[in-house]
C-alpha cells in the first residue's frame, strides 16, 4: 500500500518521458524531411557560436528589457531545473527532501533559497512579460500572423510558468520542517502567514498536492513543447551551432547551375553528346515546397519562439508590405507539420495532397517579392535564424522554374542578357563616363 | 585594361565601375569623382571598359542564379586572363558579389570598397587627408547592407568622414547593423514596391532628416538614388544633399 505514490509516479514519469521521446523522434524526422547541406567545417567557431548566442545569450540583450528578463527566466529555468532532480527522485524513491541530509543543512538551505529567489524573479519577469504582450501591446506581438493559436500559445507559456513558480513557492511555504529549519525558505517565509490556522493534516495536503501538480505540471510543458514556439528552450543550441558563418551577403551558388553552364562555356563541349548515363529526373532549382528547403533552414522553422525581433526590423513589413520574416518561418513550421501528419496518415510516405508552403495556403509570391534581402532579420535573431535564405530558394523557384518574375524583373534580366547590365545600354557605351562631365 | 595588356604593362588595381557607374548619370559622377582620387593617389588602376559586364547581382538576387553565373563566368574569364590579383569597386553589390561569391566560380581575387581602398591609401601615405576640409555643419552616413551587415564593414567610410575638417558626422537612431535599407536591394532598384503603407525610401530618408542634416553621406550608387528620391518627397533639396563619400573627399581636397 504504502508504494502505492512511488509507483503511479513512476508510470506519470515513463508516460511524460514517452511521450517526449515520440515527439522527438518525430521533430528529427520532419527536419531530416529537408535537403542535406553539410555544415560540419570550423566546429571551434561553431562551439563558440553556440556558447555566447544560446548559451550566453549574447544576442538578447541587443534589446536591454526583454533581453535581461529573459536572462532571468532562462537562468531561473536552468538552476531551478536542479531542484526537479531531486523531486523526481523523491517520487521514486518514496523520500522526502533527499539531497538534505546528503548535503547538510547549510548547503542544502543555500541552495533551496537560491531557487526560491530565481522563483520569485521568473515570476515577475514572466509577469512584465506577460504586460508587454497584453497591456502595452508592443507590436511585434499583434501583427497579423499573432492571432488565434500563436497568441494564445505566447501567453499559455506564460502561464505555465507563473503556476509553476507559484507551486513550488506553496510547496516550501507548506512544507514545516522546511519553514522551522529556518534556512532556504527566503521567500517561502512570506507565503507562510497565507497558510496560518491551518491543521497541520491539511497543510500536509496543500503541499502533497504543491508537490504533485508542480512536476505533473513540467511533465505537461514537456510535452507541450513539441506543439509550441516554445521548443527553441532545446533548438535554440543546435540552431546557433549549425547556423550560416559566411558573410551574410553570401547567398550559396547553385552546383547544379554551376555544371550546365560550365559545360555552355566549354568551346570542346559537343552539343549533340547524351547525357554520359541516366541521370533520372533532373534536379527542382529553387523551393516551393518544404521538402525542396534543407534541414538547417527546416531547423530554423522549429526554433523559432515568434519574439519578432525580424519583422520589427524588416524594412517591407515597417512600409506596410505583406512581407513578414517571421510569418516566413512559422508558415515553413506549419506546412512541415502538416507534411509530417500525411507522412503519418499514408504509413509513411507522402501523398500529394496539392498544397505547397509557396502559394495561396502558405508563403505568397507578394511576399517573396517584398524583400530587400538586406539581411536586417538574420542580423536581429537571437537565435540566428535565416529567413532570407528561404525567400531567395523561393525566388529561383519562381523564375528558374516558373518564369513568374514580376514583369519589370523580367526585363532587367533580359537587358542583362542581351547588354549586361540590368538597364537598356550598349556594352560599347560602358566607358563613356570619362569623357562627359 | 586591354590597352595596357597590349603594351604588356599589369595595372596593381582594376578599378570595377559596375553597370550603375558606367551608365546612371547619378553614379557617373562618383566613379569621376573616385576616379580623381585614384589619380592624386597616383594609383596604378585600370577599368575594364567594354569588357566589363553586369556583375550579375541583380539577376541572382531576383532568382535567375543562372544567368547570374553566366555573367560570373564570363567576367571571371575576362579577369582571369588579364591576371586581376586586386579590385575595387564603388558599388557595394558588385563588392561582395565579387568577393563572395565569384570565388567558388574560379574567380579568386582581393576585393576592396572603395571606402576600405581609399582608407588604405591615407594608411599607407600615399593619400594626404590632413587638409580634407569642407564648410558642411552635419553630415549623416547610411550604411549600405552590403557594405554593413553582409559585409561586416562599418568603420572604413565613417573613418574617412571624420578625416574632413569643418564638418560633424551625426548617427541617425537606426545606424550600423541596426541600419535600416535605403529600399534598393535584392533588385527592388529595378521594379515598383509592393503595395504597402509608405516606401522604403522615404522611411529611411525619415531617420537621416531627424538628424538635421546638411548632407546625406552614402557609399552606393542604389542608396544614393534611393535617398536622393526621398529627399525630393519629403521636399528637402534645397537643404540637403545626397553625396557619395568619395565625392565628399573630392570636394573636401578642391580636387
Amino acid at each position: 500500500m504504502q508504494f502505492i505514490p512511488n509507483i503511479i509516479f513512476a508510470i506519470l514519469l515513463g508516460v511524460g518521458v514517452y511521450f517526449f521521446a515520440n515527439n522527438v523522434k518525430k521533430l528529427l524526422r520532419n527536419i531530416k524531411l529537408g535537403k542535406d547541406i553539410d555544415r560540419s567545417d570550423q566546429k571551434s567557431e561553431r562551439w563558440s557560436n553556440m556558447i555566447r548566442i544560446a548559451l550566453g545569450q549574447s544576442k538578447m540583450v541587443r534589446r536591454p528589457v526583454s533581453g535581461f528578463l529573459h536572462i532571468i527566466v532562462y537562468i531561473g529555468f536552468i538552476i531551478i531545473n536542479i531542484e526537479v532532480l531531486e523531486i523526481v527522485l523523491d517520487g521514486l524513491l518514496g523520500t522526502h527532501r533527499l539531497f538534505l541530509p546528503i548535503l547538510g543543512e547549510s548547503v542544502y538551505g543555500f541552495l533551496i533559497g537560491t531557487f526560491e529567489v530565481l522563483a520569485i524573479l521568473v515570476f515577475i519577469s514572466v509577469t512584465v512579460f506577460w504586460l508587454r504582450r497584453n497591456v502595452l501591446k508592443i507590436k511585434r506581438f499583434w501583427n497579423k500572423e499573432m492571432t488565434d493559436w500563436p497568441k494564445n500559445d505566447g501567453n499559455y507559456i506564460l502561464y505555465f510558468e507563473m503556476v509553476l513558480m507559484t507551486l513550488f513557492l506553496v510547496m516550501n511555504a507548506t512544507d514545516v520542517h522546511l519553514q522551522q529549519s529556518g534556512t532556504g525558505n527566503i521567500i517561502s517565509q512570506f507565503f507562510v502567514p497565507l497558510f496560518q490556522n491551518i491543521p497541520f493534516e491539511r497543510l500536509y495536503l496543500i503541499e502533497r498536492t504543491a508537490w504533485w501538480l508542480h512536476i505533473c505540471g513540467i511533465l505537461v510543458f514537456l510535452n507541450y513543447l513539441y506543439y509550441s514556439k516554445h521548443l527553441h528552450i532545446l533548438l535554440a543550441f543546435p540552431n546557433t551551432f549549425y547556423a550560416n558563418l559566411k558573410p551574410k551577403g553570401q547567398f550559396v551558388n547553385n552546383k547544379n547551375v554551376t555544371k550546365e553552364v560550365q559545360l555552355m562555356m566549354d568551346p570542346n563541349a559537343d552539343p549533340y553528346a547524351a547525357p554520359a548515363e541516366d541521370e533520372g529526373e533532373p534536379e527542382k532549382f529553387g523551393a516551393s515546397d518544404v521538402t525542396d528547403l534543407n534541414w538547417v533552414q527546416l531547423m530554423n522553422a522549429y526554433t523559432c519562439t515568434e519574439c519578432g525581433r525580424c519583422t520589427s526590423v524588416c524594412p517591407a513589413n515597417l512600409t506596410g508590405k505583406e512581407l513578414s520574416p517571421r510569418a516566413i518561418m512559422m508558415k515553413t513550421r506549419d506546412r512541415l507539420e502538416e507534411v509530417g501528419r500525411n507522412i503519418d496518415a499514408n504509413k509513411g510516405t507522402f501523398q500529394d495532397d496539392g498544397k505547397q508552403l509557396l502559394g495561396d495556403d502558405y508563403i505568397t509570391q507578394e511576399e517573396i517579392w517584398a524583400c530587400t534581402s538586406c539581411n536586417a532579420c538574420v542580423e536581429e535573431c537571437p537565435v540566428n535564424i535565416d529567413p532570407l535564405s528561404i525567400i531567395m530558394d523561393m525566388r529561383q523557384y519562381l523564375v528558374m522554374e516558373q518564369s513568374a518574375a514580376p514583369q519589370e524583373l523580367n526585363a532587367m534580366m533580359t537587358n542583362v542578357e542581351n547588354n549586361g547590365a540590368p538597364w537598356q545600354y550598349s556594352q560599347m557605351d560602358r566607358l563613356n563616363w570619362v569623357n562627359e562631365e | 585594361m586591354a590597352d595596357l595588356f597590349a603594351e604588356g604593362k599589369e595595372p596593381d588595381i582594376l578599378f570595377w565601375v559596375g553597370s550603375a557607374g558606367s551608365f546612371d548619370d547619378r553614379a557617373k559622377k562618383i566613379t569621376r569623382a573616385f576616379v580623381k582620387i585614384l589619380n592624386k593617389a597616383e594609383v596604378n588602376f585600370a577599368v575594364l571598359g567594354t569588357e566589363e559586364s553586369s556583375s550579375g547581382d541583380a539577376a541572382k538576387r531576383a532568382g535567375n542564379e543562372f544567368l547570374f553565373q553566366m555573367q560570373a563566368m564570363t567576367n571571371i574569364e575576362v579577369m582571369n586572363a588579364y591576371n586581376v590579383k586586386k579590385i575595387v569597386t564603388a558599388c557595394p553589390h558588385s563588392f561582395n558579389t565579387l568577393k563572395n561569391e565569384y570565388p567558388e566560380l574560379g574567380g579568386k581575387y582581393e576585393v576592396l570598397h572603395h571606402t576600405q581602398f581609399i582608407e588604405q591609401l591615407v594608411n599607407e601615405g600615399k593619400l594626404d587627408l590632413s587638409k580634407a576640409k569642407l564648410d558642411i555643419n552635419t553630415i549623416t552616413f547610411h550604411d549600405p547592407c552590403y557594405l554593413g551587415r553582409a559585409n561586416d564593414e562599418y568603420d572604413a567610410p565613417r573613418t574617412l568622414l571624420k578625416y574632413i575638417k569643418g564638418t560633424n558626422l551625426v548617427e541617425m537612431k537606426r545606424s550600423r547593423n541596426n541600419s535600416l535599407c535605403c529600399g534598393a536591394g535584392g533588385a527592388q532598384m529595378f521594379k515598383e514596391p509592393e503595395k504597402g503603407t509608405m516606401d522604403v525610401n522615404d522611411l529611411r530618408t525619415q531617420d537621416a532628416l531627424e538628424t538635421k542634416p546638411d548632407v546625406i553621406a552614402t557609399g552606393c550608387p542604389f542608396c544614393n538614388t534611393m535617398m536622393t528620391d526621398g529627399i525630393k518627397h519629403h521636399k528637402k533639396e534645397a537643404e540637403v544633399q545626397v553625396k557619395d563619400i568619395a565625392e565628399l573627399l573630392v570636394e573636401s581636397l578642391g580636387l
